[in-house]
C-alpha cells in the first residue's frame, strides 16, 4: 500500500471550558491524522466533543474555553503556534468550515452572489466584478439551479438544500487544503442529504481536497467517509478505516451504539439499549469514560485510563480489552 | 377481520394565504387522503418536509378543521361530535410531540405537568392523582423523587419519557407521535423506541407514527404511508412498502436514505431523485410527481392517479403502476 501523506495531524490535543460549574474536559488528549485526499469521519453521540475538535483545529473555541495542550500540525505547521493574524488568513483559504444550519451562517441582509465572493476579495485581492463572476463559476460548479438568478437573491428565497450548496460553494472559493463539515445534512431531507453527500464526494475528487466531516449519523459515515474515529466523552475511543468499523468493530461503545441504530438487519423487536447516559464532563469519570455503561468492564477500567492500541493496521483502540491481551 | 380506529375519507386541508383584505392562494397541505389506522397497530406516516404529514395528523385529531372530508372515530364521524363527546374524544387520544425542550411548562413540576391532563378531564383530585402520576412515571422508567423537580433539571430523554408519561395520563387509547425520537441521539433513541414498543402492547395502544427517519419507521410500524405534497401516494405493511416498493418516489426515497453499509455506496442506485420538493402553494397539475418522475407520460400530467390496490391491501397511487 503507499505511503499517504498526512495533511492534519492532530497531536494529545486537550481543550477545556472554564465554567462556574467547574472546569468542563471537553477534549481530553485526542489524536488522529488526516490524511491528503481522504473524506475523514468523526462520529459520536451529542456533548462528545465533535465540535470543539472542530472549533480547536481553527482556533476559535470562545471563552470560557481554551486549548491547553497538544499540536495541530498543518503540513508540519503548528496552528495552535500561530497569531490571530497569520490564523485570520488560514480560515476561509487554507481551511473552510460548513455548518449545520445554513439558515444561520448566511447573512440575511447580503445576496447570496456577493457572500459567496467574499473569500476571493478578502484572500485572493481580486475586484469585486471579477469576484461575483468567480462566485457564480463556483455556484454552478455545486449544482445550484441557475446560478445567475440565484447570485442576485438573498438567502431567504432559497431553499434549505440550496442554502446548503451555497455554504459549500463559499468554502471551496479558495480551493482550501481541508474543509470541515460539521454536520452539513442533519437539518436536510434524506433525498436532499444525498444530493449534498454526492456533491461532497465529486467535488472532494476533483478538487483534491480533504474533508473532515463531523456527524451523529453512523449511516452518513457508512456512505462518504474512507477512514472514520469514533469518539465517546472528549475520547477517542476506535480509529479505523469504514469498513473494518462496521464489519468487525471492537470498542465496546462502538459495538453497542451500531446495535442501538434501528436497520434491516436487526430483526429483532428489541433495539440493544447502552445503560446510563453520556457523563458530564465536569468531573468526568476516572480510568476509562465509558467504564460506567460499558458491558464488559473490569476492575482496572475504573482506574486506568486505557491507552491507543494499534490491533491491526490502521485499527487503533482505546480499551483494557486489548491492552489485557498484550501483556 | 381488524376494525378501524381511525379513518379518512377525502380527507382535506387547505390554508388560505391571505392579502389584506382576500385569499390570494391556498396551501395545498393535505388533499383526498384516504387513511386507515386499525385498532392496536403502528401506523408509520414518512415523507419529506412539507409534505403534510402533520397536518393530517392534526386534521385526524380535529385539532385542525377539515376543509373537506370526513374523519371517522370508531366508525363515528368526528366532525358531528357535540363539545361533551368532543371532550370524550380528547381524553382518548394523546400526542407526544418531537422537541421535550419546548413541549413542558418551565413553571410547572413534573407531578403537575403529567397530572394536569387528569385535572382537565376530572379523572382524580389530591392523593388520588398523585398515585395516578407515580405510577405513570414509573412506567416510562422514572423515579418517585423527580415528582417535585422542573423539566430543566432533566436530559433530553428523560424529557421525552415525560413528555410520554403526560401522553398517558388520561389513559388514551391513541397516541400520535409526531417526530417524538428525531431530536434524541441513537443510544436514547433506542430507549424510547423499545420502551413505545413495550407500552403499546402492555396497554393495547394504536399509535401514528410521524418521522423522516426511515429506518425508525420501519422498524415501529406495522403499516406505513408515503406521503408526497400532499397525497398520500403508497400505503402497504412494512414489506410491501420497504421491500416492495412500487411507487418511483418511494422508490426514490427508500433508495436515498443512507444504508449502514459502507459497500452499498458503490452500488449503483437504481432511481436518483433530482430537483426538490415542488411548493404546495402551486402544486404540479395532474400527479404531484410527473416532473420528477423517470416513468412521466401525459395522462401524469393532467389527472391526478387514484389509490389503487395492486394485491394485498398494497395501495398505489401511480398511473403506472402496472408497468413498475
Amino acid at each position: 500500500m503507499e505511503e499517504k501523506e498526512r495533511l492534519l495531524t492532530v497531536d494529545r490535543l486537550k481543550t477545556q471550558f472554564f465554567t462556574y460549574g467547574g472546569v468542563v474536559e471537553a477534549l481530553d488528549e485526542v489524536c488522529f491524522e488526516i490524511h491528503k485526499g481522504e473524506i475523514f469521519g468523526l462520529v459520536g453521540e451529542s456533548g462528545c466533543g465533535k465540535s470543539v475538535t472542530a472549533a480547536s483545529i481553527l482556533q476559535l473555541v470562545q471563552k470560557p474555553g481554551k486549548v491547553i495542550s497538544g499540536r495541530i500540525l498543518l503540513n508540519d505547521e503548528d496552528l495552535l503556534q500561530k497569531s490571530e493574524k497569520e490564523m485570520d488568513s488560514i480560515r476561509g483559504s487554507r481551511i473552510s468550515i460548513i455548518f449545520q444550519d445554513p439558515t444561520s451562517s448566511l447573512n440575511p441582509l447580503f445576496k447570496i452572489g456577493y457572500q459567496v465572493s467574499e473569500p476571493y476579495v478578502y484572500h485572493q485581492g481580486k475586484r469585486k466584478a471579477a469576484a461575483i463572476r468567480e462566485a457564480v463559476e463556483i455556484l454552478k460548479q455545486t449544482g445550484l439551479p441557475d446560478p445567475h438568478d440565484k447570485a442576485r437573491n438573498y438567502p431567504h428565497e432559497l431553499s434549505g438544500g440550496m442554502r446548503q450548496r451555497a455554504m459549500i460553494a463559499m468554502a471551496l472559493t479558495c480551493q482550501p487544503d481541508l474543509l470541515i463539515a460539521d454536520e452539513p445534512t442533519t437539518n436536510l431531507d434524506v433525498t436532499i442529504e444525498r444530493q449534498i453527500l454526492d456533491l461532497v464526494k465529486n467535488l472532494q475528487r476533483e478538487f483534491g481536497t480533504s474533508v473532515l466531516w463531523i456527524t451523529h449519523d453512523m449511516a452518513v459515515i457508512a456512505q462518504i467517509c474512507d477512514r472514520v474515529c469514533v469518539m465517546y466523552a472528549g475520547n477517542v475511543v476506535e480509529k479505523t478505516d469504514v469498513r473494518t468499523l462496521f464489519k468487525n468493530p471492537c470498542h465496546p461503545y462502538t459495538v453497542q451504539l451500531l446495535r442501538a441504530i434501528p436497520s434491516e438487519a436487526v430483526t429483532a423487536d428489541e433495539l440493544e439499549e447502552i445503560p446510563g447516559s453520556v457523563p458530564r464532563l465536569i468531573r468526568p469519570p476516572t480510568g476509562c469514560r465509558f467504564h460506567p455503561r460499558c458491558n464488559q468492564t473490569m476492575s482496572i477500567c475504573s482506574r486506568l485510563k486505557p491507552q491507543e492500541i494499534e490491533i491491526e493496521p490502521e485499527h487503533t483502540v482505546a480499551c483494557h480489552l486489548f491492552t489485557q491481551t498484550e501483556v | 377481520m381488524t376494525t378501524n380506529l381511525f379513518e379518512c375519507l377525502k380527507l382535506t386541508k387547505y390554508f388560505p394565504i391571505k392579502s389584506v383584505f382576500r385569499e390570494i392562494g391556498r396551501v395545498h397541505a393535505v388533499e383526498e387522503v384516504n387513511l386507515a389506522i386499525p385498532k392496536g397497530q403502528t401506523v408509520g406516516l414518512v415523507g419529506e418536509s412539507g409534505c403534510g404529514k402533520t397536518t393530517l395528523a392534526r386534521t385526524l385529531l380535529y385539532l385542525l378543521q377539515p376543509t373537506t372530508g370526513d374523519v371517522l372515530y370508531n366508525g363515528e364521524k368526528v366532525g358531528e361530535f357535540s363539545r361533551k363527546r368532543l371532550k370524550v374524544f380528547r381524553r382518548e387520544t394523546a400526542i407526544v410531540f418531537q422537541d421535550p425542550y419546548s413541549s413542558l411548562d418551565p413553571r410547572m413540576v413534573i407531578a403537575e405537568v403529567v397530572g394536569e391532563p387528569l385535572v382537565i378531564h376530572r379523572i382524580a383530585k389530591g392523593e388520588d392523582r398523585e398515585d395516578i402520576v407515580l405510577e405513570i412515571l414509573k412506567r416510562v422508567g422514572l423515579k418517585e423523587e423527580h415528582m417535585y423537580r422542573y423539566p430543566h433539571e432533566f436530559s433530553g430523554g428523560q424529557r421525552q419519557r415525560l413528555a410520554i408519561a403526560r401522553a398517558l395520563a388520561a389513559d388514551p387509547g391513541f397516541i400520535l407521535l409526531d417526530e417524538a425520537t428525531s431530536a434524541l441521539d441513537v443510544s436514547v433513541q433506542a430507549k424510547i423506541l423499545n420502551m413505545l414498543g413495550a407500552l403499546k402492547i402492555d396497554l393495547g395502544l394504536t399509535y401514528l407514527f410521524i418521522s423522516h427517519n426511515l429506518s425508525v419507521v420501519r422498524h415501529l410500524s406495522d403499516r406505513i404511508g408515503v406521503m408526497y405534497v400532499g397525497r398520500l401516494i403508497e400505503f402497504g405493511t412494512r414489506e410491501q412498502v420497504f421491500d416492495n416498493p412500487v411507487h418511483p418516489y418511494t422508490k426514490g426515497l427508500l433508495a436515498a436514505s443512507p444504508s449502514l453499509d459502507p459497500d452499498d455506496r458503490n452500488r449503483p442506485r437504481e432511481v436518483a431523485l433530482e430537483g426538490e420538493v415542488p411548493s404546495a402553494i402551486n402544486p404540479p397539475e395532474g400527479c404531484r410527481f410527473h416532473p420528477r418522475c423517470p416513468k412521466n407520460e401525459p395522462t401524469c400530467k393532467k389527472t391526478s392517479p387514484e389509490l389503487v390496490d395492486v394485491g394485498n391491501g398494497h395501495l398505489v397511487g401511480c398511473h403506472r403502476h402496472d408497468t413498475a
